[in-house]
Formats: C-alpha cells, sequence, structure tokens
C-alpha cells in the first residue's frame, strides 16, 4: 500500500486533515494552559507587538493629517481588515513557517510515517493561541474605523465586509502554503517566505496610492494581495482604485482566493513529492 | 599572558563569524527579507514626507537613506533578538553553564566577542546588499567623505557593543527567573519600538522622542544613521560617541555585576 488514503476520495481526506488538525491542536492547547499566567503575558506581548504597526502610523498621523490623501480612519480601515484576515490565518496556518527546519534537521519524516495529511500536521504543529492577540488588535481598529467613518451603507457595501474578511484570509492562507512548499526546495529559507505574509500585510496597511504603479499592478494581477483588503475597502470608502478595473472586479474576491488555495494546494503536493529526506 | 586572551578572544570573533557565513541560503533570505521591507517602507517614508518636507529635520533623500541603513543594521544589532542570548539562556536552564564558568575565559568577553564576530558578518551579509538597491532604485544621501564611512563604522561598533550588552544582562537574569523568555520578549518589544526600526526617532512627538532618544535602544540604529547622514559632526560626534559609549559601559558593567552574583549562585544550586 503506497501512501495513505490514496484510494479515498477528495473529501474523505479533507475530513481526515481537520481531524488530525483538531487533535494536534487541542493537545498544545492544553499543554499552552498548563501555565495559564505565562499565556497571559505572551497573548498581551503578542497584542502589544502586533499593535506597533498601528502605533507607527498614529506617530505619522501625529505630524500629518493624512498619508497618501487618506485619512487615519481610512487607513484604519485598510489596516484593521488585512490585520484581521492576517492574524485569522497566521493562528491557523501560522506554524507552517517551521517546515524548512524539520525539512533541515530530519524531523518532517516522522510526519510523513503517520497517518494524517502533512499538511495539517505542520499547520497544527506548536499551535500557538497567543496569536488570538493580532486577530483582537485587527478586529479592534476594524471596529474603531467602521465606528469613525462616515460610510453611505449599502447592501452591496454591507455584504462585502465579511467576504473581505474571509477572501483575505483565504489568499493569506494560500501564501502561507505557498511558502511553506518553497522550503521543501530552500531548507532555510524561512525568510522569504515572511517577506511574503509579513511584508504583504505590512503593505496592505497602507492605502495603494502611496506605492509605485507597478508594485501595485503586481500584487493585483500576479499575488492577488490587492484582493485581501484594497480592493474590497476602496469600493466601501467609495475611492477609485489606481488601476483601471470594472467596478464588480472587488466581489471577485472570494474567486480569487480559490483560486489561490487551489495553486497553493498543487504547489503544496509538488513539493512534498519532490521532498527527499536528508537523512539524518 | 595578555597577547595570549587577546588571541583567543579573536579566535572566537572569527568562529562567530564564519559560523554565520555558512548559512547561506539564510543570509540570501534575510536579504532578500530586509529589501522588500526597505522597499515597502521607503514608500511609507515618501508618503509622510511628501506631506511634511523637512520632517524631524530629515529631508526626503535623508528619509530614504534612514529606511535603507535601519534594514541593513536590523540583523546588525540584532534589533529582533534570536541570536546569542537563546543559546546561553539554554545553557543557564540545563545547567550546562557551570562547564563554561569552568573554562579559563571570561564569560562576558566570550560572548561579546562572539557577537561582535557574528555582527561582522551580518554587516557584509545583510548589510550591503539591501544599501545598495537602495541607492539603486531611490535619491539616497551618501557621505562623500570617506572619514564620515569610518566614523558610521566606530557608530555601528558601539551600537552593537550596547545591544550586545543589553542581550548579555537580558539571558543572565534566566539565572533568577529559570525562565528568560518573558523579560527577552519585553527587551525584543523595547528594541523594536525605540531603536528607530519603526520611525526615526526624530519623528516622534515630544516628550515621548526625548525619552526615546535618551534610552540606549537610540544607540543601535538612530545614531549610526544620523552619524552617516553628517547630522552628528565636530563635537555633536564626540557627544554620539559618548553617548552610545555611556550606555555600552553602564550596561556592561550592570551585566558584569550580574555576572559575579550568577555565579556564586551555581555555586550555591551546584550548578
Amino acid at each position: 500500500m503506497s501512501g495513505f488514503g490514496e484510494r479515498e476520495g477528495p473529501w474523505t481526506r479533507l475530513r481526515d486533515g481537520l481531524r488530525a488538525y483538531r487533535l494536534i491542536t487541542v493537545m498544545w492547547i492544553r499543554s499552552t494552559m498548563t501555565y495559564r499566567a505565562s499565556f497571559a503575558m505572551s497573548l498581551f506581548a503578542n497584542l502589544v507587538v502586533t499593535s506597533f504597526d498601528f502605533v507607527a502610523i498614529l506617530l505619522m498621523f501625529s505630524q500629518v493629517d493624512s498619508l497618501g490623501g487618506y485619512t487615519l480612519p481610512e487607513i484604519a480601515l485598510l489596516y484593521g481588515a488585512a490585520g484581521t484576515s492576517f492574524g485569522l490565518v497566521d493562528l491557523a496556518l501560522g506554524s507552517v513557517d517551521r517546515l524548512g527546519r524539520r525539512v533541515r534537521d530530519g524531523t518532517l519524516d516522522t510526519l510523513l510515517v503517520r497517518p494524517a495529511p502533512v499538511l495539517a500536521q505542520v499547520a497544527a504543529d506548536r499551535f500557538a493561541l497567543r496569536r488570538l492577540g493580532r486577530i483582537v488588535q485587527g478586529a479592534l481598529i476594524l471596529g474603531y474605523a467602521l465606528v469613525t467613518l462616515d460610510i453611505e451603507w449599502t447592501p452591496l457595501k454591507v455584504l462585502i465586509m465579511p467576504l473581505m474578511v474571509l477572501s483575505g484570509a483565504g489568499i493569506f492562507a494560500a501564501v502561507f502554503v505557498g511558502g511553506a512548499a518553497f522550503q521543501f526546495l530552500a531548507k532555510d529559507a524561512a525568510e522569504v517566505q515572511s517577506a511574503f505574509t509579513y511584508g504583504g500585510v505590512t503593505m496592505l496597511q497602507y492605502p495603494p496610492a502611496v506605492f509605485a504603479l507597478d508594485l501595485v499592478r503586481g500584487v493585483t494581477f500576479v499575488l492577488p494581495l490587492a484582493f485581501v483588503n484594497w480592493l474590497p475597502a476602496l469600493y466601501v470608502l467609495g475611492r477609485p482604485y489606481p488601476v483601471d478595473l470594472p467596478p464588480w472586479v472587488p466581489f471577485t474576491a472570494p474567486l480569487v482566493a480559490i483560486a489561490a488555495c487551489a495553486a497553493a494546494g498543487l504547489v503544496w503536493r509538488a513539493g512534498l513529492r519532490a521532498y527527499r529526506s536528508t537523512g539524518s | 599572558m595578555y597577547v595570549h586572551t587577546g588571541r583567543l578572544y579573536a579566535t572566537v570573533a572569527a568562529g562567530g563569524f564564519r559560523r554565520y557565513a555558512t548559512y547561506r541560503t539564510a543570509t540570501a533570505a534575510g536579504v532578500f527579507t530586509n529589501t522588500v521591507f526597505g522597499f515597502i517602507l521607503a514608500y511609507t517614508y515618501i508618503a509622510l514626507w511628501d506631506e511634511r518636507p523637512g520632517l524631524g529635520g530629515y529631508d526626503q533623500a535623508d528619509a530614504l537613506t534612514f529606511v535603507w541603513i535601519s534594514q541593513g543594521l536590523l540583523a546588525v544589532a540584532s534589533v529582533l533578538g534570536g541570536g546569542f542570548e537563546d543559546e546561553l539562556m539554554d545553557r543557564i536552564r540545563t545547567g550546562d553553564i557551570a562547564v563554561d564558568l569552568y573554562r579559563p575565559a571570561d564569560l562576558q568577553l566570550w560572548w561579546l566577542a562572539g557577537d561582535l564576530g557574528r555582527a561582522a558578518f551580518q554587516l557584509l551579509g545583510r548589510g550591503v546588499v539591501p544599501m545598495a538597491v537602495g541607492a539603486l532604485c531611490f535619491t539616497l544621501t551618501l557621505p562623500a567623505d570617506p572619514f564620515t564611512w569610518l566614523a558610521f563604522l566606530l557608530a555601528v561598533l558601539l551600537g552593537t557593543v550596547v545591544s550586545f550588552a543589553i542581550r548579555f544582562v537580558v539571558a543572565l537574569s534566566a539565572f533568577w527567573l529559570m525562565d528568560g523568555a518573558g523579560v527577552a520578549q519585553i527587551a525584543f518589544l523595547a528594541g523594536v519600538f525605540f531603536s528607530g526600526m519603526l520611525l526615526p526617532l526624530a519623528v516622534f512627538p515630544g516628550t515621548l522622542g526625548e525619552i526615546a532618544r535618551a534610552l540606549p535602544w537610540s544607540a543601535m540604529i538612530q545614531v549610526p544613521a544620523d552619524v552617516f547622514l553628517g547630522k552628528s559632526t565636530g563635537t555633536d560626534l564626540l557627544g554620539a560617541y559618548a553617548f552610545q559609549a555611556g550606555w555600552a559601559l553602564a550596561l556592561l558593567l550592570t551585566g558584569r555585576l550580574l555576572q559575579g552574583a550568577a555565579t556564586r549562585r551555581v555555586v550555591v544550586q551546584g550548578g
């Protein structure tokens, strides 16, 4: 028998994966909760450190009234939306950036022989509940933006808000998994992954008007980060996007997210197949 | 005897350099990340300085130079942590530290030498390329005077010693707390906020700015960047060095006192 579950359908595999993921995360949460005070402190530290980006923006706004033509509440909407999406994925999948280390020290082999999907095992590995801090922080700033901004709500604008956060999470999930797959090849290049994950979320915190047009085109048409928050949020704010696009494009964010996840899944499988143990 | 110990620490420093030089893919990956972040920050700084030209006494070229210097120095000054201090804390927790204390070398000088070797590699490995990319893609303020480059290198060296001294104190806290992770986390937060990597400290408003500039973390990025930009010349330059050296001495001394107290503690604990 080569490979577990080869004959089973994709739904069975998905169910197995989710089950394995749940069991491993519950184990890590239990172990974290053994030292509750330590957990509370690390949750707090996570909340503080993820707030630094926003503190930097606040410091900028202590000197100016607008940045790239955008006011503080408008930037808070971009920041909160990207931060919440990113936080959800960082909590669920953030551990995949340890894959390179596992390839290097050979412990990935242990995961390969277990009867559960490797991706589920890698994602749940050392599940860090303290990363809730980032979701809380992102959601608070999103809440601040929604309270402060004077938006003329339409049903479509209301609809696109949850679509934005969920699609954003889907696109970030694809970036995380694609980056992890790259580590099958590059082994100790975890920082390349950080450039796209942390770099991506940092870029999306600022309005697209700030960046060079070619960069904006790149993250719209090549690596579709613009669909995480820029396109939907600018639709809500009623602001033009720097690259000329039809008005319905922001609503394709869920499709973009699904396509990105499918692509990342293929890259992951290719990476896993190409993997040769280091033999250590 | 004195020559011998000098040679010993030089060997340790060379070891620190070589050790990091072996991580080639990791270094390339780090250069890539620093460059990506450099671009993102550079565009936000352009937006900020478009709005307020001359903010904090920097023109736009100065501000952009600041971005690339800070990306180049992040790894050198180990602002984000993850250097020798993790290893030292591990040795304290496991008791391996007892072996280190038996060695005919000073604990603090040993780790300082290794860390300076690491910093020298990071300056070459992770400092030069982002700076060169930044200079190619943006208009930067590059000093024409070779003396300014030398003055900058000295400021980087002093900043690295301050960084080492802080992390040494943080690591020694493990003698008392067993798990130094909490203290390391706080030092890391302070480093990110007060070194100037988030935003030049000159942009911090009012009293917050004054406090930030007076704390030791400003010796790591803010002070070397100002030396590079020619903001500190003549007496100001000596003042900048005195500031860095003062913090370096005070923190090294603190580390030394803690080291003495900790050594006695090891004996009491029996390792």
